[in-house]
Parts: C-alpha cells; sequence; structure tokens
C-alpha cells in the first residue's frame, strides 16, 4: 500500500461503555497495522433499530448529521458494531435516493449549521481490513498464528442482511454462505468452524421484551459451535458479544445445557493474532472468562 | 457459468403417513444452464422416484405454491436457477420444505398456520359500501405508491418460514401477515386500520416481537421487504396513538433519554426505564457479572451520577430532537 489508510471512526454507544475492551482492540489493531483512526467524537447514537420503530425520521436526521462529520474529513467513516452499520447506511441510502427526504433532513440540519451531501462512504473495520487493507497484507502481520484455536465465526445480521444494501460496503457478500470471517480467521491461521448457526440471529434486540426468544436464539448458535469443537466464538458485532457473552448462565437454564463458550469480538481476535498488548485486547472485560486465550 | 454439470441432488424425504423420521436420498443428474429447481424437482419424479411429491401450479413465479428452501435459502422453485444456487452453494443442493417441522409429504408443508395468521389481521379492504354506488371509489398515484409493494405479496410463506422469531414464538403473526396488515391499514379505503393497528401491538403476538435479522427481507421472492412494513407499523402506533407505554414501546423510546442527555444511550437507564425498577431486578445478576468484569461500573444507572460519556457538540443533538422529533408515547 502506497498511501496509508485513513478512516473516521464511528465508536457507536457500547464501545464507550459496556465493551470498552472492543474500542482499545480496534484501536491497538488498527496502530499495528499502519491505519490511521480519527474518532468522530461529535457522533451521537445511530438509534439502534430502536430509536428508529419510535420515530424513523428523528432517527434519521440524527445519523445524517453523523455522517456529516465523516463528510468534513473527507473520510469513509468506519463502523465496528452492525447495527450502527445497518442504521447509518440506511439512513444513507435513503437520503441519496429520496431527495424530498434529504431536502427535509437537510432542512433540520442547517438549523445546526451542517449539511449532509452524501460524499463519505459507510464500512465497516471487518470488510476494510478485507477490502481494503487486505488479507494477505493482515498475514503478513501475524505475530502468534491463531493455530491452535478453533474459532466458530458468528456474522451477526446486520452486516450481511438485507444484502442489497450491504453489497458494495461488503464486498458482495452471499448472506446464506458468508466467508469474511472465516477467511480472515484463515489469514490469521486459525481454525475456522463451519456450523450451521453463523449466519443467524443472537437474538439481542428483543432481550427484553421477548426474553424467551432471544434466549433461545442465542443458545441455539452457542451450542452449535460448542457442538462443533469451537474454543471461541468471534463476532463483528459488540450487541451479538453482549448477549452472547453477559447471558451464558441464563441461556444455559432455557437450553438445559451448561453454556461455556468465549465470545470474542472481531478486532480482540486480530489484535491477539498481531501480539498486542493484554491491556490492548482486554480479554478481562469479558463475563465468560476468555483470559486464557492470550498466550503471547 | 458451465452450460451443463453432473451434479448429486439431494432431498428431503418424508411421509407423515408412513415415517418416523425424515431421511434424505440422492439423484444423480445432468444440470442445465437454464434449469430451473421446479426442472430438477420435476425429473426426480419424473425419472427417478415417483412418489417424490412437491406442490407447482403456475411456472411463472406468481402463485407462490413451489416455494421450497434450497440449503436453508428460501426459494421460488420456478424462479430460481439452479447453476445459481449450484455456485453459491459450492455444487452442494439439498431441497427441502419450507419448514421441516411442518412437512406432510417431501415438499409439502402444512401451512395452516400461516393463513390463520394472515386471515387474522383481515388482509381486505373494511368498508361499508354503498350497494349502488354513483361513482368509482378512486385512489391517487401517492395513495398506491403508499403501499410500497406490499401489495404484490403472493402469500408464498418464504418469508413465513423463514423467520427465527416464529421459530421460537409460535404466536408471532410472522412477517407476511404484518405486511398484508401494513398494506390494508394505509388502504384509504379502509376503516379497520386502528383495529390492525392494536393487534399488531400485542405483546408476543405483534411486531415488537420481531428481532430484527432481516431474513424476511432476505427470503421475498418478489422483493417486498417486509421488515419495511414493520418498522411503519411500529412508526404508525406512535402516530395514531395506539402504542401503549410497556416494556418494548418505553424501549424505543426511551433511546431519547440518553441521547438528550450524552449523545449515547444510556444503557443501564434504558433497562431500568424499560422495565421499571422491579423488572429491572430480573437483571441484578447479570448486572452483578458485568460489573465484576468491569463492563458495568457500580455507579451505572445512578440517576444523580452522570457515568456516560458526553458526545462533542451535544447541544446539536439536543436541538435536532426538538426540532425533528415526531412521535410521542
Amino acid at each position: 500500500m502506497s498511501e496509508q489508510l485513513h478512516y473516521a471512526l464511528f465508536t457507536g454507544c457500547t464501545a464507550k461503555q459496556s465493551t470498552p475492551e472492543l474500542l482499545s482492540s480496534t484501536l491497538a489493531v488498527a496502530d499495528k497495522l499502519g491505519i490511521k483512526i480519527t474518532i468522530l467524537e461529535e457522533a451521537s447514537c445511530c438509534g439502534a433499530s430502536h430509536l428508529q420503530d419510535f420515530d424513523e425520521f428523528l432517527a434519521h436526521v440524527l445519523n445524517a448529521r453523523n455522517i456529516c462529520y465523516a463528510e468534513k474529513l473527507g473520510l469513509t467513516m468506519i463502523t465496528i458494531c452492525n447495527t450502527c452499520q445497518l442504521n447509518s447506511a440506511m439512513t444513507k441510502h435513503a437520503l441519496d435516493t429520496d431527495p424530498e427526504l434529504k431536502a427535509r433532513v437537510n432542512e433540520k440540519l442547517a438549523e445546526v449549521g451542517l449539511e449532509y451531501k452524501g460524499t463519505s462512504e459507510i464500512k465497516h473495520f471487518l470488510y476494510t481490513l478485507i477490502d481494503e487493507y487486505g488479507l494477505e497484507n493482515v498475514k503478513n502481520k501475524v505475530e502468534v498464528p491463531l493455530s491452535h484455536f478453533n474459532i466458530a465465526p458468528f456474522y451477526g445480521c446486520h452486516n450481511i442482511r438485507p444484502s442489497e444494501l450491504h453489497e458494495e460496503a461488503n464486498g458482495h457478500e452471499n448472506p446464506y454462505n458468508p466467508t469474511s470471517l472465516d477467511s480472515l480467521i484463515d489469514a490469521l491461521e486459525g481454525n475456522p468452524v463451519n456450523y450451521e448457526s453463523k449466519n443467524k440471529c443472537c437474538g439481542f434486540h428483543v432481550e427484553l421484551q421477548a426474553n424467551h426468544t432471544s434466549e433461545v436464539l442465542a443458545g441455539n448458535a452457542l451450542l452449535d459451535a460448542m457442538d462443533n469443537n469451537a474454543d471461541m466464538m468471534v463476532t463483528p458485532c459488540p450487541l451479538c458479544h453482549l448477549k452472547m457473552d453477559t447471558y451464558q448462565d441464563s441461556i444455559g437454564k432455557v437450553m438445559g445445557r451448561d453454556v461455556e463458550l468465549p465470545v470474542l469480538h472481531m478486532p480482540q481476535m486480530v489484535a491477539l493474532a498481531l501480539g498486542c498488548t493484554e491491556k490492548e485486547i482486554g480479554l478481562n472485560f469479558h463475563v465468560q472468562k476468555a483470559k486464557h486465550l492470550y498466550t503471547a | 457459468m458451465s452450460e451443463t454439470r453432473k451434479v448429486t441432488i439431494k432431498a428431503f424425504r418424508f411421509n407423515a403417513e408412513t415415517d418416523y423420521l425424515p431421511y434424505t436420498k440422492q439423484y444423480e443428474m445432468e444440470v442445465g444452464k437454464d434449469d430451473l429447481i421446479l426442472d430438477l424437482m420435476n425429473r426426480i419424479k419424473w425419472e427417478h422416484d415417483g412418489s417424490f411429491s412437491y406442490r407447482r401450479s403456475c411456472r411463472h413465479g406468481i402463485c407462490g405454491a413451489c416455494a421450497i428452501k434450497v440449503n436453508g435459502k428460501a426459494v421460488l422453485a420456478c424462479k430460481q436457477n439452479a447453476i445459481e444456487l449450484l455456485d453459491l452453494f459450492d455444487n452442494d443442493i439439498t431441497l427441502e420444505p419450507s419448514s421441516k417441522k411442518r412437512a406432510i409429504k417431501d415438499m409439502i408443508i402444512d401451512k395452516s398456520d400461516f393463513w390463520e395468521k394472515h386471515a387474522a389481521i383481515k388482509p381486505y379492504v373494511v368498508a361499508d359500501v354503498d350497494p349502488h354506488p354513483t361513482e368509482e371509489t378512486k385512489q391517487s398515484i401517492a395513495e398506491f405508491n403508499n403501499f410500497l409493494d406490499s401489495d404484490l405479496c403472493i402469500q408464498c410463506g418464504a418469508c413465513h418460514y423463514s423467520c427465527p422469531a416464529l421459530e421460537v414464538n409460535p404466536e408471532f403473526f410472522g412477517p407476511a401477515a404484518f405486511a398484508a396488515a401494513y398494506r390494508f391499514t394505509v388502504d384509504t379505503r379502509d376503516s379497520a386500520g386502528a383495529e390492525r393497528l392494536e393487534l399488531t401491538a400485542q405483546p408476543s403476538q405483534g411486531v415488537w416481537d420481531c428481532v430484527k435479522c432481516y431474513e424476511c427481507a432476505e427470503a421475498c421472492p418478489k422483493e417486498i421487504n417486509p421488515i419495511e412494513k414493520i418498522g411503519k407499523l411500529h412508526n404508525m402506533q406512535f402516530e395514531q396513538g395506539i402504542a401503549e407505554s410497556n416494556v418494548a414501546t418505553r424501549h424505543a423510546e426511551g433511546f431519547l433519554r440518553g441521547m438528550k442527555k450524552y449523545g449515547y444511550l444510556d444503557e443501564a437507564d434504558i433497562v431500568t426505564y424499560s422495565e421499571g425498577l422491579l423488572g429491572a431486578a430480573k437483571h441484578i445478576g447479570t448486572a452483578m457479572k458485568m460489573m465484576k468484569s468491569g463492563k458495568i461500573h457500580w455507579h451505572s444507572g445512578v440517576p444523580f451520577i452522570d457515568s456516560i460519556p458526553k458526545i462533542k457538540n451535544l447541544d446539536e443533538v439536543q436541538k435536532l430532537i426538538e426540532i425533528s422529533q415526531t412521535n410521542k408515547l
């Protein structure tokens, strides 16, 4: 790569609160790979698909505001949460294809001195590593091969569906047969676990109002990964991580089996292989014990 | 794309009258570039095993009878090119019914749950019609466009039997019923909108139990995007004052509390606000574990302590909420 990659990072809420390890490992990976990151400190919550249920127009206004700040920097906005990716991309798509909506949103944004133009792309960090940094280049940076780990990729819904919305940003990932995480695991010399649930839903979004549904969906995926001899699960979505990591006890009760599986954020897995420090990787922040995975 | 390929097609086989368990049978055949999945099923029946059973009718992608799954992907057999799927799934094709647990014979399933839910939302225009009208009831182009393609649903069940929420919770109406509920609720001639919105607002069966996985959008062979209509129904419940204050609606509306104060969601507050203090108590065990691991802190959720980082230029978000909010709970 002749030019240094430079991105505007939309952290989302969880990386600033309940998953600080996601932010530290993302920054550590970027640093190791020589990727320049500017954090969008002005960016607000994306609405997480819940504000959208309450007030779709307001959600568009607030997401457009976030994108404005990436546009001001002239950078691609990268996300580290599938749901942030989806909601930001949905707003971008809506505004870029509906001039009347764009005008209504810009009328509001003008009140705070901003204008949405549509000039910045929005891409999840997983796909920038694959499509723009390049898997071969990642492979060349591996210091601690993950060859002794069976790693179950868990894709999460909002990076791969609806495929039509994401196809440019996710390298035309096939939602029925996604391969990006698998290929990243390969590049880190880990052993990707092939299991049926890897592109299924974790149930996070109905955790409060439909707890049983949520627990069963997460349980199906965790047990499927465990039954296929996974040593850990890895996901590009902190919401999947929160559901799968923090609720394993209650999921186990619902499923009638003990559930014990470390669930890593995608950047944590990369950071492990790149030889980042234990503090940067932050495995101590997991509810399901994961510190033993740090072997450097 | 190659011209023809010799392929082994696997098919789910089960006869509810004679079989205790389903099994898989394999059939070898040449697959040509123009073959549809329906052609493969016809070949199994006509050339290999006459007992192989499936539904088919129009062969034009419009009746929905031949909806099945191939390697988990919902397809209309009469519309789906076989080679495309062979490429998608590394030359592996397994034909399965839309729902294995509802299989009657091979690809044929009992769709009664689908039709019951479809009927429950009154999928027709409810109106007092003058038996001797003097003029037509007209709709403008804009009013028609407001259907957002939901009128194109062929009731094939592809989205319904791809929905993971429905798989766990049989009470859930499912995406096809919601798309129909939307279609007739926004119809300017209809007068049962409030009734339908109340139905779709009910816990367990209504839109609030949608897990937001977008499987329905992916599965629909007519590109109707049912989850878009689910989102519209959510919004319409608030717009029309039908949304009642409960865990789900407070969870949606409550995002604003944190965003107004910090720009970010207040993760602890949203749980307490949505569930109430008593409801939130059931999360204490998880909260303790999260606290132990450092995911949350002792002061998270304590009303008088601002423990959440604030975004830069928070005043802009506050202003935009003030001037752009269109709904209230």
